[in-house]
């Protein structure tokens, strides 16, 4: 009996099966992915980059920034933090009950710390740990909340707040997250550094901002010109060691312009229900920034932590 | 008389299928050559700056964001797909004792895709690339490559139902399977991608879909099809067996199309854990291009040497392997790992393209190209030479990065390590992988030199035969009158 047909038929069936499993299904449903609500303050999440950022999007596609930084963020689990927001009038008994959630403070401790709410009690503990310390805190007419804190090593690097998803990149066309990380991920560089200015000397002479950099140069996004009878005001500040000669100035091109404002629109850190985590309210931060107080976990065990 | 046997002397015992395929395969293989020239060229820029981050820094289309792009389009456009199509025409033709399908516009076709592959390349360079990875070309480039496939692909199957010999060989159930899904990959993948984009990361699914699926299962099958040929042709045995081979297609096209998704891919997370599952699967293809070549052989691998295109066939077969269990390890690795976005993966790749998929196109077209001209390339020397210094220089390109790659993803794991010290850890496995780099450009050198020399002859040759039939014809005109 001859096979062929039937042979051919089943590896035509194979490969569509892959077509329709890896670009028809995705399509369906990220291609039908909407604007959605930051959680839990409802902001239209994400909004359209700025006309002057999308240019700069297209100069980041053209010279290949995507093969050297990438832009996902790498979540490798989710702990919890027990954040106090009103102490309550009941003050020794609250002052008791962190005490037994957490023994390492002392009593002069807890009193100055629930004078500065909103103040972390425990940091990075399971979620019923921080679920248990809460019933035992708030049973004493205080308030306190568990606080969702996305971990893994690139949010400790300081990379981002949370993990990259699908909707960070809702409007860009095209998407570039990139393959490698010869330099930094750059999902939030804009938060890092928010100041376009910052960008353009990083641009023009990466060691001079950041020592030992092994990034390129890219002169070719500036032009280099003999000061007139005023300086320009918008010639780049050269200072250590990037430097030009006497008399001449260096002047950023429209692309360069383009490319910073890009770069600082760079800022996936918004909380969303599929990528969940706690800020304070009105203040469309990270939870670090609420106090610089926060005091590591009692009863934290290394198991407690499920990073690997 | 005497003109009809100086023509057998320059030919050779070339079959019909030889003759039918010799200069839609010069158009392939000559132009392919040409671009691994300067796809290695354009590679080997880029590495440089590794070493010299002002290098070349002035002219814009010489950075490194579109030196890399271009020299690895050059590679899989210029030299990967070009010789692979050139090579699989002659297998139909040869399998199926035939003669190729229209082989005058194969040559035209053949012209419009390097053609194709220059406007891509200079399109990358001047800052027109998509910005989606093995897709970079632009949309005139792709055009021309496209139309130049239309002809190419269609000859192919014409070859194929022309054939005389029924019965089916293994290798040519990989070319058809081949033939039918790159018009299909890359069509979606450019449509999708560039004509009428996707919304946001679907883009990127599709984008990732279709590397996989050019890179791991397409390259799979044109390789594995050619290595499977040429194995029991040149050990004059059976290859051991069909039916393994047979397996390994299966796992390939079922299992290798769904792989290629990295897991931090900010999509829903059924996607690359899917992917994830797949390529762990699709590791049953592996061991049975293992078993096939160490089975074919009877375990004795001292038989590689025999043909230089056999060395080239067993070191592709191995990188396959190697470069597959690498993925795996891949995806496999602990949640923290970012393998997948350090020079290990680079390397992978680097592996399977380079270390699989053009060492065997090397094994083909040292083995198909004296078949075509009649014989054996000018400087037989060179061609051992080129194997050593091919894989040599795969291993000194592959080990360093896979090494750094993963001394970079235990840096990088650790927050407490700054960035710069994480990048400037993996310098010097960078700059190591760079002597693999110059060995590998030193071979290509070798190889254009032969074909341009057995292009020469076969000319020259050419010009000889017509000069004796002149003069014999003269002669005779002189008896008669």
């Amino acid at each position: 009996m001859n096979y062929g047909p039937l042979v051919f038929l089943a590896a035509f069936a194979a490969l569509a099966a892959s077509w329709f499993g890896f670009v028809l299904t995705p399509h369906l449903q990220i291609g039908h992915l909407q604007q959605t609500n930051t959680v839990p303050s409802g902001v239209s999440y994400p909004v359209a980059r700025s006309g002057l950022a999308q240019q700069g999007l297209q100069v980041y596609r053209a010279n290949g920034c995507a093969y050297c930084h990438s832009q996902q963020v790498a979540q490798t689990g989710t702990l919890f933090d027990l954040v106090l927001t009103n102490p309550g009038t009941n003050q020794a008994s609250t002052v008791a009950a962190i005490q037994s959630i957490n023994p390492r403070l002392s009593q002069p401790e807890v009193l100055e710390i629930i004078g500065k709410v909103p103040v972390h009690l425990l940091t990075m503990v399971s979620k019923s740990t921080a679920e248990a310390a809460a019933k035992t805190v708030n049973a004493t007419g205080a308030n306190a909340v568990p606080w969702i804190v996305p971990i893994g090593p690139d949010i400790q690097r300081g990379w981002g707040s949370r993990r990259t998803v699908a909707e960070d990149f809702l409007f860009d066309y095209p998407v570039l997250p990139g393959s490698q990380r010869i330099g930094p991920d750059l999902s939030n560089v804009g938060v890092r550094q928010p100041d376009p200015g910052w960008h353009l000397r990083h641009l023009y002479a990466p060691a001079s901002v950041v020592p030992g950099s092994t990034m390129p140069p890219y002169p070719f996004l500036f032009e280099k010109k003999k000061v007139g009878r005023v300086p320009s005001p918008s010639a780049l500040p050269l200072s250590g060691i990037a430097t030009v000669e006497d008399g001449y100035e260096v002047i950023p091109k429209p692309e360069a312009l383009a490319l910073a404002e890009y770069l600082v629109s760079l800022q996936a850190y918004a909380p969303l229900f599929n990528a969940p985590l706690s800020v304070a309210l009105g203040k469309p931060t990270s939870p670090t920034e609420t106090n610089s107080i926060s005091i590591s976990g009692g009863d934290k065990a290394p198991s407690d932590i499920s990073m690997p | 008389m005497s003109s009809k046997s100086a023509f057998q002397t320059a030919t050779g015992d070339s079959l019909p299928a030889d003759i039918s395929c010799r200069w839609p395969l010069f158009v392939l293989l000559s132009g392919a050559v040409f671009w691994l020239l300067a796809g290695s060229i354009l590679t080997l820029i880029g590495t440089i700056k590794f070493h010299a981050p002002d290098f070349l820094a002035e002219p814009a289309w010489l950075t490194y964001g579109r030196v890399r792009p271009a020299g690895l389009n050059a590679m899989i456009y210029g030299f990967c797909l070009p010789s692979a199509l050139g090579l699989t025409l002659w297998l139909l033709a040869r399998l199926g004792r035939t003669t190729l399908a229209g082989a005058i516009p194969v040559v035209f076709g053949g012209l419009l895709w390097h053609l194709g592959v220059g406007a891509g390349v200079v399109g990358v360079l001047s800052g027109d690339a998509t910005g989606f990875e093995h897709l970079e070309f632009p949309s005139y480039a792709v055009a021309m490559i496209a139309a130049s496939y239309l002809v190419l692909g269609v000859a192919g199957v014409l070859t194929f139902r022309q054939r005389a010999e029924r019965g089916l060989f293994v290798t040519q159930w990989f070319l058809l399977a081949a033939i039918f899904w790159f018009p299909w990959i890359y069509s979606t993948a450019t449509i999708l991608t560039s004509v009428y984009p996707v919304r946001g990361m679907a883009q990127a699914v599709v984008g990732w879909w279709f590397s996989a699926n050019l890179i791991l299962v397409w390259f799979g099958l044109v390789g594995l099809g050619i290595v499977f040929y040429l194995l029991p042709r040149l050990l004059d045995r059976e290859l051991e067996s069909h039916y393994l081979a047979m397996f390994v297609f299966w796992m390939l096209i079922l299992f290798g199309t769904w792989t290629g998704i990295p897991k931090t891919a900010p999509v829903p997370a059924w996607i690359p854990m899917m992917s994830k599952v797949t390529t762990v699967l699709a590791g049953l293809a592996l061991l049975g291009a293992a078993l096939i070549l160490h089975r074919t052989l009877g375990a004795d691998y001292r038989l590689l040497s025999t043909d230089p295109s056999l060395m080239f066939a067993g070191f592709a077969v191995a990188s396959f392997v190697i470069a597959g269990f690498m993925g795996i390890a891949e995806v496999l690795s602990g949640a923290s790992s970012m393998l997948h976005l350090s020079w290990y993966a680079t390397a992978r790749s680097w592996l399977q393209l380079y270390g699989f998929f053009a060492m065997a196109l090397f094994a083909g077209i040292y083995y198909v190209w004296p078949q075509l001209t009649g014989r054996p390339f000018p400087l037989p020397r060179l061609v051992r030479l080129h194997f050593w210094l091919a894989a040599s220089g795969v291993m000194l390109a592959v080990i360093p990065l896979a090494v750094g790659g993963i001394v970079q993803d235990g840096n990088h794991a650790n927050p407490e390590m700054a960035f710069v010290d994480v990048a400037k850890g993996t310098l010097t496995f960078l700059r190591i992988s760079s002597i693999g780099d110059v060995l590998t450009l030193a071979g290509h050198f070798l190889l254009a030199l032969n074909v341009l020399l057995a292009i020469g002859a076969f000319c020259w040759d050419r010009v000889r035969i017509a000069l004796r039939t002149a003069t014999i014809e003269l002669q005779e005109q002189g008896v008669n009158s």
